[in-house]
């Protein structure tokens, strides 16, 4: 029997969620044994043909042309899976969807007519369906071994949509924000890194985006508890899921509010 | 002369970090046009990290490139540091070089063996160079799961590490931790070897440029995070003096910026710069490996990159030994920073070469002006250079492996299209007009 065929597509990003598919050292010959990389440019001269059963697409559409290429992509992939944050909320570089893209091409660019790109950092749902989405920034690697081995087996990938905060009692670590006084965004972020930074005495930063239902409004009062402005609620929130709706609404909240008070 | 019109079209390049383009005129056997363009989506991090604070930079600059996200975060916490006028030494300067030693590790084995070795060898990906040399790959993936693990160890993942901020970090590890590191970095000694060994066996191209070799110098060590920026052709400044020596230009056919030297013009960064301008800082075992396997103290073909990848794999493997066996685990993790308004220049050695940082703060320390320059961004004129070189060497070759042959040049440099700003699309263009 043929195997599943699996593609690699990347849009604007850092290659590091694709890059965790070379990064299962232990794993990585073994699982080309059970899906045929079929097109995987990072790691392969080869490219064979769509359409693919499995596709992994990394990155956010920023450009018209990738506009237009993520639905041919579509058009030849039975199951759409978008990895990490770029691909499942715009990524950091969706932070210029607040600024002006063309001061932004200015800052950057001595020649800004050269340079083709949109207004808008944003996911790939928005352009296309995707089956599933694998949040992180960067994805977690087993995560994404997860995914690709439920595919197979044909059943739904076992990926927490609980916070951060249940991670965190699993392993032991006791509440960076009681216990030290650390603001911290795990409440309201989704599980998926092990609760890493709290276990390295950090307050999470928000890698894995929103969970499932997230109270930001009593998280960012317990925050202003503990000392931070508005103007640190909005960074905290415009961060690599700035532009993931909970967050987005909770950043441009304490922005009006930072603005109001002229902070 | 061959007669008729040939055009290869090969719409990407594989096997490197990014999205770019090449495109190659030929015109009765003359080379017209070379360029190498970068059509990676711009980001623009250096607008976005406007208004940001400054503890912001170490995150959000990893994450330009998920390959080298170490790098980024040193250049930033150096360049802030200088701004505020705090220095990090002793074991937390010690942490900083072991964590960027995984980094090197990880990245130049992923290209040697996953990425390069393909091309010797003749397959198109390391998945099938495993059908008949599994045990070369199953090498190459522990090795790499060693850097990975230092990485993972000292900054709580291999990609977008959590661990690093500016004045240190967050946790410091227990001498135990560092310590369970130890028999896989031993084993570790002997892969690099054996590395050296087989990729100093393939067969090369032969091929000398007379490249100016920029990279930093340290006068007690081979250089990660701190030094001046020296070159074999008598460049000498300090790292706070780039902006008066190096000019970054922006062309119609890249979205990643083009440097220069002031008054020169093309240079190239990266192992074989560093090696070059460092070559007595190695260890002993290093310099008798790589006299062992060929190379001077200076080498002047691209080709042979990935010998000197093994070489400072090498030396990446000891020097991580040797701080892990010295290291006492400090009293706090950071140093104290004096926040206030300023100018910070930061560069250090990434996998791929110099990556330089410059900030200007306010009283707050919030970010007024960014500049980062990339290593890949360095290096594009120079890839350039080669492939005309590389070009007029093997225009008698069908075009299949010509094309072949000038993507494996550009792979020579590792290129890092994210960094730059990322698709390799190559066209060779041969008009025959007569």
């Amino acid at each position: 029997m043929a195997l599943p065929k699996l593609a690699v597509y990347k849009f604007a990003s850092c290659d590091g969620c694709q890059l965790s598919l070379l990064d299962v050292e232990d794993l990585l010959l073994d699982i080309a044994g059970v899906v045929h990389i079929a097109n995987f440019p990072e790691a392969s001269r080869e490219v064979v043909d769509g359409p693919y059963d499995i596709t992994l697409v990394e990155g956010s559409i920023t450009t018209p042309h990738d506009a237009e290429r993520i639905h041919e992509i579509r058009r030849e992939s039975k199951f759409l899976v978008t990895i990490g944050a770029c691909a499942t909320a715009g990524g950091i570089q969706a932070l210029k969807n607040w600024g002006d893209t063309d001061a932004f091409t200015r800052t950057v660019y001595a020649n800004p007519e050269y340079i083709d790109t949109l207004k808008t950092s944003t996911p790939i749902k928005n352009h296309v369906e995707v089956n599933f989405e694998l949040r992180g920034c960067p994805i977690d690697k087993m995560a994404l071994v997860e995914v690709v081995s439920a595919f197979i087996q044909g059943r739904r990938p076992n990926i927490p949509e609980y916070s951060v905060c249940i991670e965190c009692k699993r392993r032991g670590t006791p509440c960076v924000m009681v216990s030290h006084g650390t603001p911290c965004l795990g409440p309201v972020t989704q599980a998926g890194c092990g609760a890493l930074c709290p276990s390295y005495n950090r307050g999470c930063y928000g890698c894995f985006g929103p969970m499932e239902s997230p109270n930001t409004e009593m998280l960012a009062a317990a925050w202003q508890r503990l000392g931070v402005s508005n103007r640190g609620l909005v960074d905290a929130f415009r961060g690599f899921n700035a532009y993931a709706e909970p967050f987005r609404i909770t950043g441009d909240h304490y922005e009006a509010l930072a603005e109001a008070r002229g902070e | 002369m061959t007669s008729g019109v040939r055009n290869i079209d090969v719409d990407y390049i594989a096997r490197v970090e990014g999205e770019g383009e090449m495109h190659v005129k030929v015109v009765d056997g003359k080379i017209e046009d070379v360029w190498f363009g970068i059509f990676e989506p711009p980001r623009f991090y250096e607008a976005f990290l406007e208004g940001r604070p400054f503890s912001d930079a170490p995150d959000i600059t990893a994450r330009i490139c998920g390959i080298c996200p170490i790098a980024y975060q040193m250049s930033s916490t150096h360049a802030m540091e200088y701004a505020f006028g705090a220095s990090v030494t002793g074991q937390l300067r010690a942490l900083r070089r072991l964590i960027y030693c995984g980094e090197w590790i990880e990245s130049h084995v992923l290209h040697m063996f996953l990425l390069h070795a393909p091309d010797f060898l003749g397959y198109e990906s390391a998945v099938h160079m495993a059908a008949d040399h599994r045990d070369v790959v199953e090498l190459g993936l522990r090795l790499k799961k060693a850097g990975n693990d230092i990485v993972n160890v000292v900054g709580g993942r291999e990609i977008h590490p959590i661990n690093v901020k500016v004045g240190g970090f967050y946790r410091v590890p227990t001498k135990q931790e560092l310590e369970a590191l130890v028999p896989e970095l031993e084993w570790s000694r002997d892969a690099a070897q054996k590395t050296i060994k087989l990729v100093s066996g393939f067969s090369f191209p032969k091929m000398e440029q007379d490249f100016e070799f920029v990279s930093l110098s340290h006068p007690l060590e081979y250089p990660f995070n701190e030094g001046r920026i020296v070159s074999n052709k008598g460049l000498d400044v300090a790292v706070s003096e780039w902006n008066d020596y190096f000019l970054e230009e922006h062309v119609e056919r890249s979205n990643a910026l083009h440097s220069r030297i002031r008054s020169r013009g093309a240079y190239h960064v990266g192992p074989l710069a560093r090696y070059a301008n460092n070559f007595e800082k190695l260890t002993p075992a290093c310099r008798d490996a790589a006299l062992e396997a060929g190379i001077g103290p200076v080498e002047l073909n691209p080709f042979k990159s990935i010998v000197v990848r093994g070489i400072e794999t090498l030396y990446a493997v000891e020097e991580a030994l040797r701080i892990i066996d010295q290291y006492e685990e400090p009293e706090r993790p950071d140093v104290e920073l004096n926040i206030h308004a300023g100018v910070g220049h930061g560069a250090s050695e990434a996998p791929r070469g110099l990556l330089y940082h410059r900030y200007e703060l306010d009283s707050a320390g919030r970010i007024l002006k960014a500049q980062i320059v990339p290593p890949t961004a360095q290096n594009q004129l120079t890839i350039e250079d080669d492939l005309r070189v590389v070009l007029e060497q093997s225009l008698e070759l069908p075009d299949d492996e010509l094309s072949w042959v000038l993507e494996q040049s550009i792979r020579n440099y590792d290129p890092c299209i994210s960094c730059a700003t990322h698709f390799l699309n190559l066209q060779v263009e041969r008009t025959i007009t007569k």
